[in-house]
């Protein structure tokens, strides 16, 4: 789950990373009153708090340099949408002249299976830009969990980006601060981008916190917040997650599910290779039950970019009779909205097929056949 | 013997009083599998189908001698139960449970490293040598024993596999899911170091997905010669958009790396086949056998 910005600079100024001077605006607030109460004077960035990236190149952040501007390019922000989604707060801060800004950020490395700290002298950008044009400009540190970041890891980058003196202090701190709230917050990625280098210090511009979903029994106060309100995904996708699906919208018009999320990919993967487009990810598990196949295909009954649904089933912990008898309990409720191609094969495969038949669906045993004929009633459709 | 694995191992099942602990244990004594002792904290003294069971792993292994583990234990307690069998000097540990935080594996998972054990998983089907034993949640009809491994970021598609293997005659020396989860123990690279030993395994089917850079680290091993066996791969998620996570957690494509791309670049360029379907495999196999 990612948190705003303001949320994010919140828990680093806990944490004692210094970052702008500011405040939080919401929508029927006066910029102007609270300007005076914080006795913060223009310039000042008015950033929009929204989950997306590339949020400054969309114009959601901006620099106001009196009064009066300020709150004119707040009412301007609040009505637009970046990206597609609408800010219900901005974050108002004192601009911070500097001089250069740097890259900093710790991640899980996969492959080596710690945390590793990445830091650049060339701040500001994607990282991605960094690591494909100068992958030289990243300097990086694995960390061993049993010991933890330590100062002398935190200094020795700071000297590769040519800190020193009371900067490079700072700079140890901060780093040994995004460790700790790393680690505290189950961090999948704690970065500052960009970090500021300003004539006494350092001061963190932007902040970002992505906490790993599996890891939100441990902070309920941000485990409450409701999926789609963070933009990451539609409100489909957000009801679905809370039915205890993954699901994933796509572009094309061929409905997918599947029992397994490599199957399921394998299976939007066998559509395109067939020459069709895959509308979505919907994957329902192992061993699902009838009821769970039934909510399974509602969820795709109301999704408009599927015109039909082929799912494809390879029966192990999962029973065919199971995923029929939802099948047929689906269109028993609601009628059947659109074609249902099934491919069904594997345990108790020949009790699905009856149970199927009776209900006047034949199912594929073999899942190109399935696939080409998904792909073809979509493209009558 | 295959690797990791074989009819002697020895099997304790720790959260085998919970439904999927108990329903797997049946199942796996059916195929053979010697499980000697199930774990569940406080219903010590208990049977699950002809099963002892014992409050701690420790006086499991103390009264019945025992290799290696299988974890149903929920998310919030699997850590505990995975330090207990490591702690207990086990030197196998197969971890089924689903939704582990990351921060928890990544820390089991270098302390496991550290006293010899080897994790398979976590969210993982297990690993099953056919016609020997099964340490695993995965249905046995589709597996053969043979000559050509599996190893696998995913479930069902490798039964989907197997079983297409297998109708056309081609059998496994043993099949790893290793586990979607971003942080996994074993991981492809130190499952092929083991299988280039084996003189079983005359050939490897990799399934990969999305997401990390463990594809293309397969292919450098290839590319410099350590491992000399024909591979076939095949990765899932062609059609998927970058940074939106596909049911696995580990399969997202972010900051720049985990694109299906790359992967299947890094692996033709390597000399590794990549079947476009995992239907195709069959075929790609036939010719490198």
């Amino acid at each position: 789950m990612k948190l705003y910005e303001y949320e994010s600079k919140r828990i680093f100024a806990k944490y004692g990373i210094p970052v702008p001077r500011g405040f939080v605006l919401e929508r029927d607030a006066d910029i102007k009153e609270l300007l005076k109460r914080h006795e913060i004077e223009p310039p000042v960035a008015i950033k929009s708090q929204v989950l997306v990236g590339g949020r400054g190149k969309a114009g959601g952040i901006k620099i106001a340099k009196t009064v009066e501007d300020a709150a004119k390019i707040a009412e301007e922000l609040f009505n637009k949408p970046i990206k597609g989604l609408l800010p219900k707060i901005l974050l108002v801060e004192e601009a911070v002249p500097h001089e250069a800004e740097l890259y900093a950020s710790i991640t899980m490395d996969r492959a080596h299976r710690r945390p590793v700290v990445l830091v650049s002298r060339l701040g500001g950008v994607d990282i991605e830009e960094i690591a494909k044009e100068k992958p030289e400009e990243i300097h990086r540190t694995y960390i061993d969990p049993w010991i933890g970041l330590r100062g002398y890891m935190a200094r020795g980058l700071g000297k590769k980006l040519g800190l020193s003196g009371k900067r490079l202090q700072v700079f140890e701190r901060i780093l040994l601060a995004m460790y700790q709230i790393f680690v505290d917050y189950d961090g999948d990625l704690v970065e500052i981008n960009p970090l500021a280098v300003t004539s006494d210090g350092l001061v963190a511009l932007d902040a970002k916190i992505i906490i790993d979903d599996n890891a939100l029994f441990r902070h309920p106060e941000i485990a409450k917040r409701d999926p789609a309100e963070t933009g990451e995904y539609t409100e489909l996708e957000a009801k679905a997650q809370r039915l205890g699906f993954a699901f994933v919208e796509l572009d094309g018009d061929v409905g997918i599910i599947g029992n397994g999320a490599g199957l399921t990919m394998a299976t939007m993967d066998l559509v395109y290779e067939r020459g069709g487009k895959p509308a979505n990810f919907l994957d329902i598990g192992g061993g699902a039950s009838a009821e769970r196949v039934k909510e399974a295909l509602k969820i795709l009954y109301e999704f408009p970019k599927a015109k039909v649904i082929f799912m494809n089933i390879f029966g192990g912990i999962t029973r065919c009779d199971e995923v029929a008898r939802g099948i047929v309990a689906a269109i028993k409720e609601v009628g059947q909205k659109k074609p249902i191609i099934v491919r069904l094969t594997g345990t108790n495969e020949e009790e699905g097929r009856r149970i199927l038949r009776e209900a006047g669906l034949e199912a594929f045993i073999d899942p190109i056949e399935a696939a080409d004929k998904a792909i073809q009633l979509a493209r009558e459709r | 013997m295959a690797i990791l694995i074989d009819r002697d191992t020895r099997v304790i099942v720790q959260g085998i009083t919970g439904k999927e602990g108990s329903f797997h244990t049946k199942l796996m004594l059916d195929y053979g599998t010697k499980i000697v002792a199930g774990v569940t904290p406080g219903k010590g003294g208990r049977e699950v189908h002809g099963v002892p069971v014992y409050d701690t792993v420790e006086e499991a292994v103390k009264n019945h001698g025992a290799d290696a583990s299988i974890v149903f234990v929920p998310a919030r307690f699997a850590p505990d139960a995975v330090y207990e069998a490591i702690d207990a000097g086990l030197k196998l540990v197969v971890v089924i449970t689903e939704h582990i935080p990351v921060h928890d594996t990544m820390r089991f998972v270098n302390y496991a490293k550290s006293k010899g054990t080897v994790i398979i998983g976590p969210n993982c089907p297990g690993i099953i040598v056919p016609g020997r034993i099964k340490i695993g949640i995965m249905p046995v009809s589709p597996f053969k024993p043979g000559n050509v491994a599996i190893i696998s970021r995913s479930g069902t598609l490798t039964y989907e596999v197997a079983a297409a293997m297998t109708r056309e005659g081609i059998g496994q020396s043993v099949a790893i899911g290793i586990g979607g989860d971003p942080i996994v123990g074993l991981d492809f690279v130190e499952a092929l170091e083991m299988l280039e030993k084996d003189p079983e395994t005359k050939a490897v089917v990799m399934i990969g997905e999305i997401g990390g850079d463990m594809e293309e680290r397969v292919a450098a091993m290839y590319r410099e010669g350590r491992f000399t066996k024909p591979i076939v791969a095949y990765v899932a998620g062609r059609t998927a958009p970058p940074g939106k996570r596909m049911g696995h957690a580990g399969a997202i494509i972010s900051m720049g790396t985990g694109a299906y791309q790359d992967k299947v670049e890094a692996l033709r360029k390597a000399g590794i086949p990549v079947a476009k379907m995992p239907y195709d495999i069959p075929r790609l196999l036939k010719e490198v056998l």
